[in-house]
């Protein structure tokens, strides 16, 4: 069992942290409940509808009767919205054929309503190690479908990702939280495109050792990422303080460009990075504060 | 992974159809659907094989107490015993409200 080095904030607010209830602890169904305006959640595609993984039970894994995606309609802060939530403790949040094209359906249908009238935003909690390794190639499929139904939304209406949990977005997911109008996370939570296990196995203990809490949260965790740009609000793991922030970046609205089209400021960020003398995780954000783009180097 | 099927005498149809748990390291899912018919229809997949003897006395001694007329469908992922009797207590007392 991960867990993250202990909070360095000399600033920690120690009886809010006593007085808070944990959105973490909450199962991926009560997450998305708690989330949405109260008696308002409906869920759809829920267990009973036994829409549940075919690949996994032939090869000797027991499945999920909603395949780990939890998706609830209702109202956030009094306005339409779908929430979809991925269940971490199932198969550690990978997403299959199943889960995956349960969150672009999801996605595309609050398209769909958004163009017919009804702008309905999505809130996605994205909780997972990316692929399920069982489903690889259609779970890959699947990613694709993700980002392009999540393309599709943010145009017409905001897609806010939230990571909560120590187990974090990794892998294909990753690629749909980097596309979201707004990323909130807390400092327990972690993102990166390759998990530490999946860098070390492939590039070596001396690359990233997986066992060292303290260089992966000081490079994957809620905090640096915010610092760095990566995730725009960092959030306490507390019910009431993560609904606030999901309602306030709804009522931000969809911006004039999204932080994946920047692709200037971007490029400019790898520029100023040497790979071969990388800085340190603490000196990452006055790097890239100084990174400038050059000028013509348009999107 | 193993998939087992048992049946027990029953006569009380809970009021509503009720779904606890995930199936996540230690834990279960259950689904629970009210039946007419005088029996609970237990069908478990549990990722654990071998232990045929004591889901059939843990199952057993639960549906003597509660005699949910129901089918139940468990996806397990290693709950121990009393992990399982919590959730189809849970179960049971969710399809009463």
């Amino acid at each position: 069992m991960t867990s993250p080095p202990p909070p360095r904030n000399e600033d920690t607010d120690w009886t809010v942290m006593l007085t808070r209830t944990g959105f973490i602890e909450l199962d991926a169904r009560a997450r998305a409940t708690a989330l949405l305006d109260d008696g308002t959640a409906r869920e759809l595609c829920g267990p009973f509808d036994r829409i549940e993984s075919p690949w996994l039970e032939p090869q000797g894994v027991v499945p999920q009767s909603d395949d780990g995606v939890i998706v609830v309609k209702g109202r956030l802060g009094g306005r339409p919205a779908v929430v979809i939530a991925i269940e971490q403790a199932f198969q550690g949040g990978g997403v299959g054929e199943v889960s995956g094209v349960k969150i672009a359906a999801a996605l595309s249908l609050a398209a769909r309503d958004s163009r017919d009238g009804t702008p309905t935003a999505a809130v996605l909690l994205l909780e997972t190690g990316g692929v399920r390794l069982q489903e690889a190639n259609l779970g890959l499929a699947t990613v694709a479908e993700v980002c392009s139904a999540l393309l599709e939304l943010r145009a017409l209406q905001p897609v806010i990702g939230v990571i909560a949990g120590t187990l974090g977005c990794f892998g294909g997911m990753s690629i749909a939280a980097g596309l979201c109008t707004t990323l909130i996370i807390t400092a327990e939570g972690r993102l990166g495109l390759d998990g530490p296990q999946v860098i070390e196995s492939e590039a070596g203990i001396a690359e990233f050792d997986a066992s060292d809490h303290t260089l992966i949260w000081s490079i994957d965790g809620g905090a640096q990422r915010t610092r760095t740009g990566l995730a725009d609000v960092l959030v306490l793991d507390d019910v009431t303080a993560i609904r606030s922030a999901v309602i306030e970046a709804m009522e931000r609205g969809v911006p004039g460009e999204h932080r994946s089209q920047r692709i200037g400021e971007l490029r400019a960020r790898l520029e100023a990075v040497d790979p071969a003398a990388p800085p340190a995780p603490a000196d990452l954000a006055a790097v890239w504060a100084h990174a400038v783009p050059q000028e013509g180097d348009q999107p | 992974m193993q998939t087992l099927n048992f049946e027990f005498p029953a006569d009380r149809p809970p009021l509503r159809r009720a779904h606890v748990g995930v199936v996540g390291s230690g834990d279960l899912e259950i689904l629970m659907t009210p039946e007419q018919a005088g029996t609970a229809r237990v069908r478990v997949r549990t990722s654990v094989d071998g232990f045929d003897t004591v889901w059939r006395t843990v199952l057993e001694r639960f549906f003597a107490r509660h005699r949910v007329a129901a089918a139940f469908e468990l996806n397990d992922f290693g709950a121990t015993p009393g992990v399982v009797t919590l959730r189809l207590r849970q179960a049971v007392e969710e399809g009463r409200r």
